[in-house]
């Protein structure tokens, strides 16, 4: 038994060496119905790609035909690779799987060729080719999502960051616009740059705005709470602004208590206050003075 | 009263607690509902399948719209958990077996227009509300 699956996997590096340009060509005219996609990839690329996966699909079914094993290394590195870059290009899950899936009828119509005097020997090499290919294609479908789940940990990586710009409005007086939902991990990140400029620009009032935060629960308002009380703690007042007609009547039949809290409806109210407060008072110029002094 | 549409969603982790929230959202502009409405069933949702997850371990949301005479919303909150064993207790605002602030279970209810609460100690609860337009 050891023996024939030997000479079998044997013949199958042979048979893809001797028939490599049919069944290249049979290849490439089956993936042009269902999965080129040519407005995504360049025919000369997708030419050599199918060229390196044949090459390497040979060499390692010398071997055996489990895809798990150390000789399928360099043809699994490729797939990982040429799924990576297909799922930044835009291709579907199952267009990518289809790469691997279509080379099933050419390679099948070799092997059919080859064996044409024994049915046994044809019908085994079938299975164990069916057997690697469809482990080869779920493969690229698991090594898509892979790729494609670490681009969603970065932007939500990135969203976290941005989302929580402390800006100086203007000498002491800072602003922390808030957007989105604020869940205990985006609160802590808030409450700690919030604090940290407070240190770095020597504020003393900071407005936290939340007309970008579309429900304000208990928790919302517990941690709004929160890094209220942490700021006062380092001598910073702080005034929430935003705060909405909707938002307001939904606090009170909550029963949040906001009353030791500075509140405004506007950023701008807030910040007119910010500016009183800082002890600094804006004069309007009269345009007919600035007319004369021309 | 006539159910137009029910539809079940988990409440299993925080993230669904967003879902839950922006499934309400929808709903509810879907409806008519005016903004002021909309924030409060909205919060209201909020708050419940919070306690859903954190005190009943997880379960599930029902959300049903109604339009029968009056067009409402009603929401089914319902969990497998540790149930409550004093209702009245749980209602008054400041109390809570939790670190938050312990008002929102009174608080979802002061948001909505009909409220229900079973709850059995070791069986699980179920907070049915409802919002009428």
């Amino acid at each position: 038994m050891a023996t024939s699956t030997v000479n079998q996997n044997a013949t199958l590096a042979s048979i893809i060496q001797q028939r490599r340009e049919a069944i290249l060509a049979e290849w490439l005219r089956e993936m042009s119905g269902a999965t080129r996609r040519s407005d995504l990839m360049k025919e000369s690329e997708l030419q050599a790609q199918c060229g390196q996966f044949l090459d390497l699909l040979a060499r390692a079914s010398e071997t055996g035909t489990n895809a798990q094993t150390a000789a399928y290394e360099p043809l699994r590195e490729m797939l990982m690779d040429t799924s990576h870059v297909r799922a930044q290009k835009g291709f579907t899950p199952r267009e990518t799987a289809m790469f691997v899936f279509s080379i099933k009828r050419p390679l099948f119509t070799a092997i059919r060729e080859a064996h044409s005097k024994d049915a046994v020997a044809m019908a085994e090499q079938m299975w164990s080719m069916t057997e690697l290919l469809d482990s080869l294609g779920l493969y690229t479908t698991e090594a898509y999502l892979k790729s494609r789940e670490e681009v969603i940990r970065r932007q939500q990586e990135d969203m976290l960051e941005l989302s929580t710009p402390v800006v100086k409005l203007w000498e002491g007086i800072l602003a922390l616009p808030l957007i989105g939902t604020l869940d205990s991990a985006r609160t802590q990140i808030v409450m700690e740059s919030l604090l940290e400029a407070i240190v770095q620009t020597n504020s003393r009032v900071a407005i936290i705005d939340i007309t970008g935060v579309p429900t304000v629960d208990t928790v919302v308002a517990q941690h709004l709470l929160k890094t209220v009380t942490a700021a006062r703690l380092m001598g910073a007042d702080c005034i929430i602004s935003g705060v909405r007609p909707q938002i307001a009547q939904t606090i009170v039949h909550l029963g949040i208590n906001l009353l030791d809290v500075t509140t405004k409806a506007t950023l701008s109210d807030a910040f007119g206050l910010a500016m009183q407060r800082a002890g600094f008072s804006f004069v309007r110029s009269d345009k007919k003075e600035s007319k004369r002094d021309n | 009263m006539a159910v137009v549409s029910t539809e079940a969603t988990p409440v299993a982790t925080e993230s669904d607690i967003v879902a839950v929230r922006r499934l309400v959202r929808e709903t509810a502009a879907k409806l008519g509902f005016s903004l002021v409405d909309q924030t409060k069933v909205v919060t209201a949702a909020s708050e419940l399948a919070r306690n859903t997850l954190i005190h009943g371990n997880g379960g599930e949301m029902e959300l049903i719209t109604l339009n029968g005479p009056r067009v409402g919303l009603r929401l089914k909150f319902h969990d497998h958990g540790p149930g409550i064993r004093d209702i009245q207790l749980a209602l008054r605002d400041g109390f809570t077996t939790g670190s938050g602030l312990g008002l929102g279970l009174g608080g979802a209810k002061r948001l909505v227009n009909e409220f229900e609460i079973d709850s059995q100690v070791g069986q699980g609860t179920t907070v049915t509300v409802t919002r009428w337009k």
